[in-house]
């Protein structure tokens, strides 16, 4: 097990948050969707700019941006 | 019974077709007091029971952060009404719980309509209702909004969860030892003041306060100031110990809890999923191939190129009636009433201005129905999700890019359709740039001027130039929109937190009920406030008359002119047969003449022709003469006026702004006139200020008269610096000219 940034992982990984660094209305943004330490994502796919990036939670896609993904850890297999 | 019921639940839960569903026709739009978020209401007839339900707006959760929640949050507790109908996305039960508990924590009775089921079902999701109703303790009906179904019991519950008197308790989730006691602290001082008059729940009150939620904070200092500051310091000792021993604060834990709970509720074997969650949807392979690096951009710009065509071109149909209707109404008006004032009024103010206002009304319906459509496929959030790295460079959203190719991001659309298809856009920072900078971009209503100028000075390079002008016309719109993101509507960008929902197939009464709605408000307008600016500019144009001495002037050449013609000549033209000999033609010409030079001292007299004259002392900077100033005044009510005053301004009578040909090569021999100056009116007109419907649309849009009248001041101000330095520049770069 391996803790990784959002932002690093790749296309198709799968992890579990175990934390989201972000406050303020970003932090509680995050959270109400249900990004939240212990939610399961997967990363869909990234936008043909690379940037922002698409995850699937609790049967959902989201989208964030690349830097608002660098607020949330993930622990990932590997 | 007659009773208030909100419908509420998070975006695409498919809420609004369950509102179509329940109010069908009865129903009708506004606004909430003194904010743009719209609040829709229909009625409800069941068992002889009258249902007043209010569509509250699509929110994932009750915060205080972001213009939707606190409005549904608002009415929630000001017009308490007597249930809740809460529309779950039954393939999405986790997230959509998270706004249930919410509501159950305020203590309003909660019905839950657990809508999508078919979808949930053919996803392999089985969902245990009646255990989610009982651990939940509210009820739980299944509903497909889409065809109806469920309808009739969610009903029924709604109308039993409506009569019971006895007031349900609100929710009570344990959020750890430390946070559970300085709730019940505060609940406890809340209870002991009595403070609210029990309006709020006094525990919600507690849990608020710790949440560091701005809007309840802000009531307890100003109701109570001791409590408050007592609140303030339970609320410190909680942050300092969690930042101590968790490294988190208060929120953070909260909203943890809260969906620890849902999910130790789910866990309780209420769903069970029949196949792998990772499974392939189908609107994943959909996403691989429409969202993908290469021919995802390629199938967008077909898409919104697509949409645009569609537009314009189908809706020149109908446009095309409405034109004649007006003009056959203007024909009549013309015959029926005696020549004057009150005709000219008639003509020029009401059947034109309301006209050329109503004349939008099928783009408007074209151009809504499709971006609604593209909206409930869920196509528009990949566009956001695909252009907003692009956007997010200039301070703008994914989603500014509807209302920049609808307001002629392709040359030739309409500025007003643009700024309304700005409301997909949540962001209310990026929104409001969208707003502002949209007119930049070419409508149809600038293209014929820039076709007669174009035609005058660079008819050799027509094509080029008019595809500057388009470039020129987004990078203006882009880089203004950076500056104001950067002074007036300074602020970290809103959070791109946005949700792609599963492609979906809309209902044809929901984009029909969609496209009716914004069309309506849109007349509405044109009715009341467009109405008297349009009555206002045709008097600036009118008035003064001219001195009667000058009348006399003109009348005297007539009849000096009529004197020396033949009389054969005189009785052609007043027996008005249109069969002309060559004699009578001359005499006809002549007297044209007069009422071209009268026309054009009268307009030259007129309060728009004052300004005009006197603003040419600066306008000259710019290569403006007094004629060029009243056709962009006259260009403030509608661009496409810009040409036919000139014409006027030149003596040449009314000119069609398709047949421009004679006034082009007018322009090109006259004094004064040279490339710079053209090239100096073309950037004038991309950039100054927004037509009045679109200032009108503007002001609506952003909430505020302020931000019209910002658009009309700052794009005008702007637009003449950067005509004036194209101009200056221009003509000490080749010496033409100055």
């Amino acid at each position: 097990m391996l803790t990784v940034n959002l932002r690093r992982m790749k296309k198709n990984q799968t992890g579990t948050i175990t934390a989201v660094n972000a406050r303020g209305e970003l932090g509680r943004r995050i959270r109400d969707m249900g990004l939240v330490p212990g939610t399961q994502v997967t990363i869909k796919g990234r936008a043909p700019l690379y940037d922002p990036v698409a995850l699937r939670l609790m049967g959902f896609t989201l989208t964030l941006r690349n830097d608002e993904a660098n607020y949330i850890d993930v622990e990932v297999k590997e | 019974m007659r009773a208030t019921i909100a419908l509420a639940g998070n975006p695409n839960s498919g809420k609004t077709t369950l509102f179509n569903e329940l109010t069908g026709a009865r129903q009708h739009v506004g606004n909430y007091p003194g904010i743009t978020v719209e609040k829709k209401q229909g009625v409800h007839l069941t068992n002889g029971h009258k249902l007043n339900i209010v569509d509250l707006p699509g929110t994932y959760s009750l915060t205080a952060y972001s213009l939707e929640e606190v409005v549904a949050r608002q009415f929630l507790i000001n017009e308490k009404p007597r249930a809740v109908i809460n529309i779950i996305d039954a393939s999405n039960l986790e997230r959509n719980l998270y706004l249930t508990l919410q509501f159950m924590e305020l203590g309003i009775p909660v019905c839950v309509a657990l809508n999508m089921m078919d979808v949930a079902t053919k996803r392999g999701i089985r969902i245990d209702t009646e255990k989610l109703s009982d651990v939940l303790q509210i009820p739980i009906i299944p509903t497909i909004a889409r065809t109806g179904e469920g309808k009739t019991l969610l009903m029924d519950a709604v109308v039993e969860l409506a009569s019971e008197t006895a007031k349900v308790p609100s929710l009570e989730i344990s959020y750890g030892e430390d946070i559970d006691r300085a709730i019940t602290e505060i609940e406890s001082e809340v209870k002991a003041a009595g403070l609210f008059d029990g309006q709020y729940p006094a525990r919600w009150i507690g849990l608020k306060y710790l949440e560091n939620d701005d809007h309840v904070r802000d009531l307890c200092r100003e109701t109570a100031p001791d409590l408050a500051r007592k609140f303030d310091m339970i609320a410190d000792r909680l942050s300092k110990h969690i930042e101590a021993t968790f490294n988190s604060y208060p929120e953070a834990v909260i909203a943890d809890h809260r969906y620890g709970y849902i999910k130790s509720i789910l866990k309780q074997n209420i769903v069970t999923l029949e196949f792998d969650r990772t499974r392939f949807h189908v609107s994943d392979a959909i996403d691989r191939v429409v969202t993908s690096r290469f021919i995802g951009p390629l199938i967008m710009a077909a898409v919104i190129y697509g949409l645009y065509h569609v537009t314009f071109a189908y809706s020149e149909i109908p446009v095309g009636w409405l034109e004649s209707v007006f003009g056959g109404l203007h024909t009549l008006v013309n015959n029926i009433l005696p020549d004057g004032l009150l005709k000219s009024m008639i003509i020029s103010g009401v059947i034109d201005g309301v006209g050329g206002v109503l004349g939008f009304v099928p783009l408007i319906m074209f151009m809504f129905f499709g971006i609604s459509f593209l909206e409930d496929t869920g196509y528009l959030a990949r566009v956001a999700f695909m252009l907003d790295r692009l956007f997010r460079a200039f301070g703008l959203h994914g989603s500014s890019v509807m209302p920049f190719i609808v307001s002629g991001g392709i040359a030739g659309g309409c500025a007003v359709p643009g700024v309304m298809a700005a409301r997909t856009l949540r962001s209310p920072k990026e929104r409001l740039a969208t707003l502002l900078t949209a007119p930049f971009m070419n409508c149809g209503a600038k293209l014929p001027v820039f076709a007669l100028l174009v035609a005058a000075f660079f008819a050799d390079y027509a094509s080029t130039v008019m595809f500057l002008l388009t470039v020129v016309a987004w990078t203006g719109a882009l880089l203004v929109a950076r500056l104001l993101r950067s002074s007036v509507i300074k602020g970290e960008s809103t959070p791109f937190v946005m949700e792609l929902p599963p492609y979906r197939l809309p209902t044809l009464k929901g984009l029909l009920i969609h496209t009716w709605e914004r069309t309506w408000q849109y007349i509405r307008k044109a009715g009341t406030v467009i109405l008297g600016i349009s009555i206002l500019l045709w008097a600036a144009m009118t008035f003064p008359n001219l001195p009667a001495s000058k009348i006399l002037f003109f009348e005297k050449q007539r009849s000096a002119i009529l004197a020396a013609a033949t009389t054969s000549a005189r009785a052609e033209l007043e027996a008005n047969t249109g069969n002309l000999s060559g004699d009578g033609r001359t005499l006809k010409s002549k007297l044209g003449l007069i009422d071209e030079a009268q026309a054009e001292a009268a307009l030259r007299n007129s309060v728009a022709g004052r300004i005009g004259t006197g603003l040419e002392g600066i306008s000259r900077w710019a290569g403006f003469d007094w004629r060029t100033n009243i056709a962009l005044v006259g260009g403030f009510a509608a661009k496409e006026v810009i040409v036919s005053t000139l014409g006027t301004a030149y003596s040449m009578g009314d000119i069609d702004p398709e047949k421009s040909g004679a006034l082009s090569e007018r322009l090109g021999s006259a004094p004064g006139w040279n490339l710079w100056t053209a090239v100096s009116m073309m950037v004038f007109i991309i950039f100054y200020a927004p037509c009045f419907v679109t200032v009108v649309c503007i002001s609506r849009e952003a909430g505020s008269w302020k931000w019209g009248a910002f658009s009309m001041i700052f794009n005008s101000t702007l637009a003449f610096t950067l005509a004036v330095a194209v101009y200056q520049i221009g003509t000490r770069l080749t010496g033409t000219g100055g």
